[in-house]
């Protein structure tokens, strides 16, 4: 939970097994740390500008048009929105995946359901529905492929989304700084059953994970 | 008297033209309001023609759509409120979602902006009508047969239900089922006539229509804001229109386009849907900051700050929106390298935005605002605006919108745009135009009281909206038993929502009551400079019975209205009982000519009937007799056509001392041809949307590859190089004259016509790769242009029969020549493309 720990600003509000601001890994973490950086900035310009306006409706003033429409603008916008895209861009970089031989794993989406597949302590392939084992405290691929429509596999608490297409496969990186179980879901509306397509992701201190036949952890 | 044409007006600039003498502003009244009056009753609500009926119309029943999609969104907040709502199933629910946004975005907000600057661009720019009324007509009807036939269908329970993008493969056959998603398909693409309608005409109105004199660089803003949105539309809707034929195609004949598995690819849906989808969100913004240029200078009491500057704002604003398209799809695994390119864009998209926010906020600084009604709607503006344009500099930002997308935060980010941005703006525009359209005045205090209850009702819906999505909360799921984290918010937004209905239920009252039970309004209620206030309240169909000379449109409305009324413009009254408006250049807006309006008409009404017919048929399935719905359609525009031939009195027109302009019929470059320059613009955007759908196929997707073609290159090749050939030859007989040359015109384009069909039964079967399926649709389009091509020689041989093509009046035979060119040019790139691709070349 040290993670969790470092938010003194988080209120209860906050938290919840499918909250972006309770980060549960590094990815997750650093884009709610941008969120709480863009939050602030927000705040400040939209005080900034509301004061503007009301400031306009007094008396008629001088104004000098350049410094308008180049300064605040053209100027001031420019200021502002140049850091925020490096930033992003910075925070993006950081946490895409790259070819450094981590643990990979594959979840494959249909109509309404997950099947995710890691390899055993022999390499063997290990399926499991709507749980997805992963090591805790590394970061592990995700391979992402899709049946039939397009999903979107989501674990707000580690990491952005990434689509599951036809055709395609994508490679998310996801990691979990701590054991324990992770809400999922299809994030991209996918017809009927779109509600209730969650899954879990389970962090394993002790990898590969001893599984039951039914998938679940062997005590 | 000699009839010879003049090619250039006596008068070097429009400041030289003389006032005309002034004459009985009752009986020039009487006479115009004759001339230009609609027919009638019932029948003359089928018949008009006019814009200040039509836009009028096309707003109100905008506002009908608005109400329904109100109700719809209602549906879902309540749905939503308890986690376990009952109170719609699941299908149901997914219908209503998906024709919340369909409705919102294609009934309402789209139609709203084209009545809004069909009604408004004539009166603000000084000129009678629409360029083109009789298609502002056919506009209108095409938008409300298509939205009744996705109503219906919403009745039936059979209403699409795939989500207003309609991302394949789930709205394919295989997934979707049934004809919900052909209603989408089919009926936004019967609505988008109409907006590309709109778009010729506003584009030929603004650059050719204004009153004498008024510069392209000093026109009132909302003419630029008008104009950039009127050339996006014309690019931006062609790839939506090219995407939804696609789709159509695939669903109704399994042609794969969007397949993976034989060859297709769904994210080229997603890159044409989004290709017209973000530069559309600007479409829709574009009006409604045109209107507060206007009303916030007047509003002040002052003059606008940065003219210059809002313009290049503009101009950068179209631009930059066809260039961040991709930012509606970080999530689906484009490399971060290339997203960082989108990323910058969207960002930088929001410059102009705030260049043009600080020039409004200047001007109430330079001025004295104040707070009127409208003004509380501009306020209502700023403040949801300038958030809901944060939360898109966030949402630009690649990591963070791989979190945030398709939540609820995306839902509460662009409610605060749309419903900021077009929706407050309209807001202040209609209650500030209220006089001129009703000529009632408001009766004071339920304006007020409807915006505070909008306000508060908004803000209280979709301000807390952001938390639930980075709670986690996605779009468009109708249960959430597993997460009582979300109830409050959800209940909070539900109530605030019917907090929100009440205050429009509110503001739609006070629309009515002023204009049922207000008093006479003055006229210039604002004492405004533009000349949309230099008429009387309410506008006459007519607007001005004579057009406004510079200096008269300097000296203020209330000044101008007078000696307008009394003829001292150009071209006063209606002495040759018909519909003028005067026909000016680009630029400079010097008059060239006097352009003949055709008059009360029903052929709009059955044109966009027979349409509907093939629409209907098409929603059937029965695909043969949809195919023979189109021959009236064909029959119906060579009546149209007919319409527009050289008659009546050719003589010249005195529209000032001195000032001898030619008719229409005789004059250079008519507002019709620049309106088939305009159309072309739009159709070479859709051809291209369908070549780049072919290099998408080839470069990008990665599926099967095609199978090798099983007709020999050569032969290929000879039978496209002889339909280029016979195309090019065309060309040669558009550009000479006389009933030999049409004659062979007609000939040669449909021996292309005949090779096409050739290829067309040589090419392998389209069923069996997405790119022989692309290619066929390529061959088709060629194919549909070259029949066009022979029609239009046809006509022009029937013209020249009845003697209606002279050395002076040229009839259809320019337009024959613009669209010979276009499809000679677009045959060579479909045989270089082909042969490119097949390694011939």
């Amino acid at each position: 939970m040290k993670r969790f720990a470092a938010y003194p600003l988080l209120v209860a509000g906050c938290s919840g097994p499918l909250s972006t601001l309770e980060p549960g890994g590094p990815a997750a973490a650093d884009i709610a740390w941008l969120w709480w950086g863009m939050l602030a900035g927000a705040a400040v310009i939209t005080v900034f500008m509301v004061g503007l306006v009301l400031l306009a409706l007094g008396a008629p003033r001088p104004v000098r048009e350049g410094r308008w429409t180049l300064g605040l603008g053209l100027g001031l916008s420019m200021v502002i929105l140049t850091p925020v895209l490096a930033a992003g861009l910075w925070v993006g970089e950081r946490i895409i995946p790259r070819d450094d031989g981590v643990v990979t794993v594959e979840a494959h989406a249909w109509q309404w359901n997950w099947r995710f597949t890691h390899a055993d302590a022999e390499g063997a392939p290990v399926e499991s529905e709507n749980t997805l084992h992963i090591p805790a405290g590394q970061p592990v691929d995700v391979l992402i492929t899709s049946e039939d429509v397009i999903h979107s596999f989501w674990v707000p608490r580690l990491a952005g989304k990434l689509d599951a297409i036809p055709g395609r496969t994508n490679r998310a990186r996801i990691m979990a700084d701590e054991p324990g179980r992770y809400a999922g879901l299809c994030a991209e509306f996918c017809g009927q059953g779109h509600a209730r397509m969650r899954f879990d992701v389970v962090a394993h201190a002790d990898w590969p994970p001893v599984l039951n036949g039914d998938g679940t952890e062997a005590k | 008297m000699t009839d010879a044409p003049v090619t250039s007006a006596p008068a070097d600039a429009a400041s030289d033209i003389p006032r005309n003498p002034p004459q009985r502003s009752l009986t020039l009244h009487r006479a115009l309001a004759r001339v230009w009056a609609n027919d009638r009753g019932l029948w003359g609500q089928i018949t008009a023609v006019s814009h200040t009926t039509l836009g009028l119309r096309f707003m109100a029943t905008a506002l009908v759509f608005f109400a329904i999609g109100g109700i719809l969104s209602m549906l879902i907040r309540a749905q939503l409120a308890t986690p376990q709502g009952a109170f719609l199933d699941t299908e149901l629910y997914n219908q209503i979602f998906t024709m919340h946004g369909s409705i919102m975005m294609f009934l309402f907000a789209i139609p709203m902006l084209e009545g809004l600057g069909i009604w408004l661009l004539p009166k603000m720019l000084g000129t009678r009508d629409m360029a083109f009324p009789r298609l502002t007509a056919l506009g209108y009807w095409c938008y409300l047969f298509g939205g009744l036939i996705m109503l219906s269908a919403l009745l039936f329970g059979v209403a699409p239900r795939d989500g207003w993008f309609m991302y394949t493969p789930l709205s394919d056959a295989t997934h979707s089922p049934g004809i919900n998603a052909d209603v989408w398909l089919l009926g936004v693409t019967f609505v988008e006539i109409s907006a590309i309608a709109a778009a010729v005409e506003i584009t030929v109105t603004i650059l050719r229509q204004r009153a004498p004199g008024m510069k392209l660089t000093a026109m009132p803003l909302f003419g630029w804001y008008m104009l950039g949105t009127s050339v996006m539309m014309l690019v931006g809707f062609p790839p939506l229109i090219a995407g939804s034929v696609l789709l159509e195609i695939e669903r109704a004949f399994d042609w794969p386009f969007f397949d993976p598995a034989r060859g297709g690819d769904p994210l080229l849906w997603q890159h044409l849907f989004w290709l017209f989808g973000h530069p559309e969100v600007y479409i829709i913004f574009l009006p409604a900051a045109g209107v507060m240029s206007m009303m916030i200078p007047i509003l002040s009491r002052t003059t606008i700050l940065g003219y210059g500057a809002i313009v290049a704002a503009v101009l950068g604003l179209v631009f930059l929106s066809f260039g961040l398209w991709v930012h509606h799809m970080f999530t689906v695994g484009i490399p971060h390298m290339a997203l960082a390119f989108f990323s910058a864009a969207s960002v930088l998209v929001a410059v102009p935005t705030a260049v043009q926010v600080f020039a409004w906020i200047g001007t109430m600084w330079k001025g004295r605002p104040q707070l009127v009604l409208p003004m509380y709607h501009i306020l209502g503006f700023f403040l949801t605006f300038v958030m809901g344009g944060l939360t898109g500099v966030m949402l630009a930002i690649v990591p963070f919108n791989w979190q945030a997308h398709d939540t609820a935060f995306v839902t509460a980010h662009l409610h605060y745009v749309l419903i900021g941005g077009f929706v407050f703006p309209m807001m202040a525009a209609a209650t500030y135009w209220m006089p001129l359209i009703t000529g009632k005045r408001r009766i004071d205090g339920l304006g007020e009281a409807a915006f505070w209850v909008i306000l508060i009702g908004f803000h209280g819906t979709f301000f807390i909206m952001h938390l639930t999505g980075l709670l986690g909360m996605p779009r468009r799921i109708d249960v959430y038993p597993d997460n009582p984290e979300w109830i409050w918010l959800n209940l909070t937004s539900s109530i605030f929502g019917f907090v929100l209905t009440i205050g429009f239920a509110m503001f739609a009252l006070d629309l009515i009551l002023q204009a049922t039970l207000g008093k006479r309004a003055a006229r210039d209620p604002w004492e405004a400079p533009t000349l949309d206030w230099a008429m009387p309240v309410p506008a006459p169909n007519y607007n001005f019975a004579s057009l406004p000379l510079p200096e008269q449109a300097a000296c203020g409305a209330a000044q101008a209205a007078l000696t307008l009324a009394r003829g001292e413009g150009v071209l006063p009254g209606a002495p040759r009982g018909r519909r003028e408006v005067l026909v000016s250049t680009v630029s400079g807006a010097r008059p060239l000519h006097v352009a003949v309006l055709p008059g009360n008409t029903a052929l709009p009404l059955a044109l966009s009937a027979s349409i509907g017919g093939f629409v209907l048929l098409m929603l059937a399935g029965l695909y043969a007799l949809a195919g023979a719905a189109l021959v009236p359609v064909a029959v119906l525009i060579w009546v149209w056509a007919r319409g527009m031939a050289p008659s009546g009195d050719m003589a010249q027109v005195q529209a000032a001392p001195g000032l001898r302009l030619p008719v229409h019929f005789r004059a250079g470059v008519t507002l019709g041809q620049s309106g088939l320059v305009a159309f072309l613009v739009a159709n070479g955007t859709l051809f291209a949307s369908l070549l780049f759908g072919l290099a998408f196929l080839e470069v990008v997707t990665p599926g099967p590859a095609a199978p090798s073609a099983s007709v020999e290159h050569l032969t290929m090749g000879w039978a496209m190089g002889f339909v280029v050939a016979t195309a090019g030859l065309g060309v040669l007989a558009a550009r000479a004259s006389g009933s030999g040359a049409a004659l062979a015109g007609l000939l040669v384009n449909l021996l292309a016509l005949a090779g096409v069909l050739w290829i067309g039964a040589q090419l392998d079967d389209p069923t069996r790769h997405a790119r022989d399926a692309l290619r066929a649709v390529v061959a088709g389009y060629v194919g549909l242009h070259l029949l066009v091509a022979a029609g239009m020689a046809g006509f022009v041989l029937d013209q020249l029969r009845r003697g209606e093509i002279t050395p002076d009046t040229p009839g259809a035979a320019p337009a024959w020549r613009l669209w010979q060119e276009f499809t000679a040019v677009t045959t060579l790139i479909t045989a270089l493309v082909i042969l490119v691709q097949a390694g011939v070349v």
